[in-house]
């Protein structure tokens, strides 16, 4: 079923750790590209129906970083569409007549963010302030349409359809139908969401620091509480839509839902296990809660949950990866819950930033959190789909280029990507340091 | 029109559009490259900051366009050129990570030392990746990428002689529709000063293109015997509307009619990859794999097609605005 089996490739494990790198690069990126127009936009919206210079003085500074930004994703996301041919081309070769409809669609969006981009960054004071707030919304909408359409992709990889194989050849495709596979919506709704956390905690984050530093100004304090707010009404909506890719990952990948909580067995009333570490088959040191996990997987406590021995050995995922990710990921998805109900509390009884330092070292480890949460959560995906690349259709080894030398470019990239984050959190931070122009305290 | 072909129109037509956008945006930075030191060259790095800061990134996505386009239509001719050619498509790559975000850096920073670190990676990357993206487009045309799943030379598919006259074309090609471009652009400044030395390199660009060409017909007829056919029989009149339309460029670059000319030399660019298609033809990978073989199945190539009619309502009118704002002088950096 899974075609041409090639021979080894000794550089597969770096093939993967060149496209993790990437990936895990842009991912950061692109919930930026998404969330942050959004936060730009509402800040100069704001500023220009209150008269308020502090809201303006924001939007223009964060649509600077944002500029910066939207270049650095528009570079590494092409890097991506060249690594998909580079390194995985029996992939592409093979299947990329059923899932390249939602790169060919994702394309005509990214190019919509590009040229919106182009005219909001160039366009201040020279196109009306209501059609500059409209095309700030339209990169967002074009965002958050991107993201769509990638995650179909990435979806149509868990829950591959549109296609049958028949003696060895890929037939019968139906490109609409592997775009609008199962997994998207849940997969697309739990991505978008953590965009807007991951965005409004990372803009936060630099605000929060400063005024921990003591440069307690208005511009310091108005930017934390618009761009955290964004991102903590998101955070309990997301847990929602965690539950619910959860329990779509329980119904369609019980072998991901095995490695997620360290089933290694099939069992009837399977417990939760909160912590601990996976080994010989056993969950060790971890907090059991009995027919939790048969009660949240399948709303019935005696539910039965497939455990890894379902599949064969060679079938199976990493089982501490996955679980790790998981777990830190939720963790931190129930801390910013957390952080939000501080926030919401203080602004109702006073209308202000809750006073406490503790407040602030909160926010500040907000952004990074909140950016290791969404790295695990594309672990778990990902990681818990090997040895697939398309679940139980081809294995990512069979998938890889047999090309000589790979390790190399991979070196390269690791380079090339260290100098690029370097350089980036330079440049925005020298941005973040800029005085400002006068903004009326 | 077979369904195939139209396709395969369409993505030559985001490699036209690519070359024509893109090409002159990484020419900027050729041109940045050699503008001399931080004094003598800020006035013409400001031009070209200014020039290509509102569009680069929508010009950018024309090579995503032609990516998506050749997976999703032509499975089977993407994987393998990817694969084979994987080493010049890396450096690419890695031009377009530094090209992209330095531009951006350097917009962002305001000490010189920053400005000529970052200034240095945008140019030096400007003038890598079309080299390599040339020396793809060699790889292909000479026909060193076989089709199947097995990879082919990941040397000498992009070491030869073909591709290197490939590179070394999109570098000049890339630098001549710039300078005629920031021509144009000075002139509407009102930038004198400007207008002449781009003047001046577009005359530079412009002859070396006449003899790269001139040395690439020796290097086709040796190396890639078929293309070397298909460039002088098909192709012909294409590559003979190429020369007239570049000479004729320089000609009214000479009586300073520069909105003309960049339609020329635009045109000039048009026919000789107009040229190349038509040689290269019903050839997606030469003598192994046509258009037609490599295709995606019906339902797929359908599905392409209403995607890209669909999108264009979308695309069109917003590129035409952003192209109108930047004619208007619309478009200025927020300071």
């Amino acid at each position: 079923m899974t075609g041409v089996v090639g021979t080894v490739q000794p550089d597969l494990f770096y093939a993967r750790q060149q496209m993790a790198l990437s990936l895990g690069f842009h991912i950061v990126i692109a919930c930026l590209g998404m969330a942050f127009p959004f936060i730009v936009v509402l800040a100069e919206w704001r500023g220009a129906r209150t008269g308020d210079p502090v809201y303006t003085a924001l939007a223009r500074r964060w649509a600077k970083a944002m500029g910066v930004l939207f270049a650095v994703g528009a570079v590494s996301g092409t890097i991506l569409s060249f690594e998909f041919g580079i390194l995985w081309p029996r992939w592409m070769g093979r299947f990329g007549a059923v899932m390249g409809l939602p790169f060919a669609i994702e394309g005509f969006a990214f190019f919509l963010e590009a040229i919106f981009i182009g005219i909001y960054l160039y366009g201040w004071d020279r196109v009306s302030a209501r059609a500059h707030q409209r095309v700030g919304i339209a990169i967002g909408i074009a965002g958050v349409a991107s993201a769509f359409f990638v995650v179909a992709a990435n979806g149509w990889m868990n829950e591959p359809t549109g296609f049958h194989v028949v003696s060895g050849k890929v037939v019968d495709v139906k490109p609409w139908a592997a775009l609008f596979n199962s997994a998207l919506w849940p997969e697309a709704t739990h991505m978008i969401l953590g965009a807007f956390i991951v965005a409004g905690c990372l803009v936060a984050t630099p605000h929060a620091w400063a005024l921990l530093r003591g440069r307690g100004t208005r511009y310091h304090r108005a930017g934390l509480a618009l761009s955290l707010t964004v991102a903590m009404i998101a955070a309990p909506v997301q847990i929602v839509a965690g539950d619910w890719a959860a329990r779509h990952v329980a119904a369609k990948q019980p072998t991901k839902l095995a490695a997620i909580e360290g089933v290694t067995h099939t069992e009837k009333g399977a417990p939760l296990h909160i912590g601990g570490i996976y080994v010989d088959g056993e969950v060790k040191g971890a907090i059991r809660i009995p027919d939790l996990l048969s009660l949240l997987a399948y709303d019935d406590p005696h539910a039965t949950v497939r455990g890894l021995d379902a599949v064969a050995s060679a079938d199976r995922p990493p089982v501490n990866v996955v679980r790790t990710a998981f777990q830190v990921m939720v963790a931190i998805g129930f801390g910013l819950v957390a952080l939000g109900a501080w926030l919401a509390l203080a602004w109702r009884r006073r209308r202000a930033l809750p006073v406490s330092r503790w407040f602030l070292r909160a926010a500040i480890a907000a952004g990074p959190a909140a950016v290791l949460a969404l790295e695990c959560g594309w672990v778990v995906t990902e990681v818990g789909r090997q040895p697939w690349i398309v679940y139980q259709v081809m294995r990512t080894r069979d998938a890889v280029s047999d090309a000589s030398g790979l390790r190399y470019g991979y070196f390269l990239l690791l380079v090339v990507y260290t100098l690029l984050a370097g350089a980036t959190f330079t440049v925005l931070r020298r941005l973040a340091r800029t005085p400002l122009p006068e903004v009326g305290e | 029109m077979t369904l195939g072909n139209a396709v395969a129109t369409a993505m030559f037509g985001g490699v036209t559009l690519y070359a024509l956008f893109a090409g002159a945006d990484f020419g900027a930075g050729f041109w940045d490259l050699f503008a001399g030191d931080a004094e003598r060259g800020a006035p013409t790095r400001e031009l070209i900051e200014e020039s290509i800061g509102p569009v680069w990134e929508a010009n950018h996505v024309w090579l995503i366009f032609v990516l998506v386009t050749l997976w999703t239509g032509f499975p089977s001719a993407f994987a393998p050129i990817m694969s084979t050619l994987y080493v010049p498509l890396t450096f690419a790559a890695v031009g377009i990570i530094l090209r992209g975000s330095a531009f951006a850096f350097r917009k962002a920073s305001r000490t010189v030392s920053q400005r000529r670190a970052f200034g240095a990676a945008f140019a030096s990357s400007s003038v890598i990746t079309p080299y390599f993206l040339g020396s793809v487009v060699g790889g292909v045309a000479s026909g060193r990428v076989p089709a199947g799943t097995r990879t082919g030379n990941v040397l000498t598919s992009w070491w030869n002689p073909t591709s290197v006259l490939g590179g070394v074309m999109a570098v000049v090609v890339c630098a001549f529709l710039a300078a005629v471009y920031l021509a144009a652009d000075a002139d509407r400044r009102g930038r004198a000063a400007l207008v002449e030395s781009f003047r001046r390199r577009a005359f530079g660009a412009g002859i070396a293109g006449g003899v790269v060409s001139a040395a690439g017909v020796i290097v086709l007829h040796g190396d890639a015997p078929d293309l070397f056919h298909g460039l002088t029989h098909r192709g012909a009149p294409l590559i003979v509307v190429s020369a007239v339309a570049g000479a004729a460029a320089l000609a009214l670059l000479g009586r300073r009619r520069f909105q003309v000319a960049r339609y020329l030399a635009a045109l000039a660019v048009v026919a000789v990859l107009a040229g190349w298609a038509t040689g290269q033809y019903p050839w997606m990978l030469e003598h192994q794999l046509t258009i037609s073989d490599a295709a995606a199945p019906h339902a797929t190539l359908v599905a392409g097609l209403v995607a890209l009619g669909a999108g264009s309502l979308l695309l069109v009118p917003a590129l035409a605005w952003l192209l109108v704002l930047v004619q208007r002088g619309d478009l200025a950096a927020d300071h």
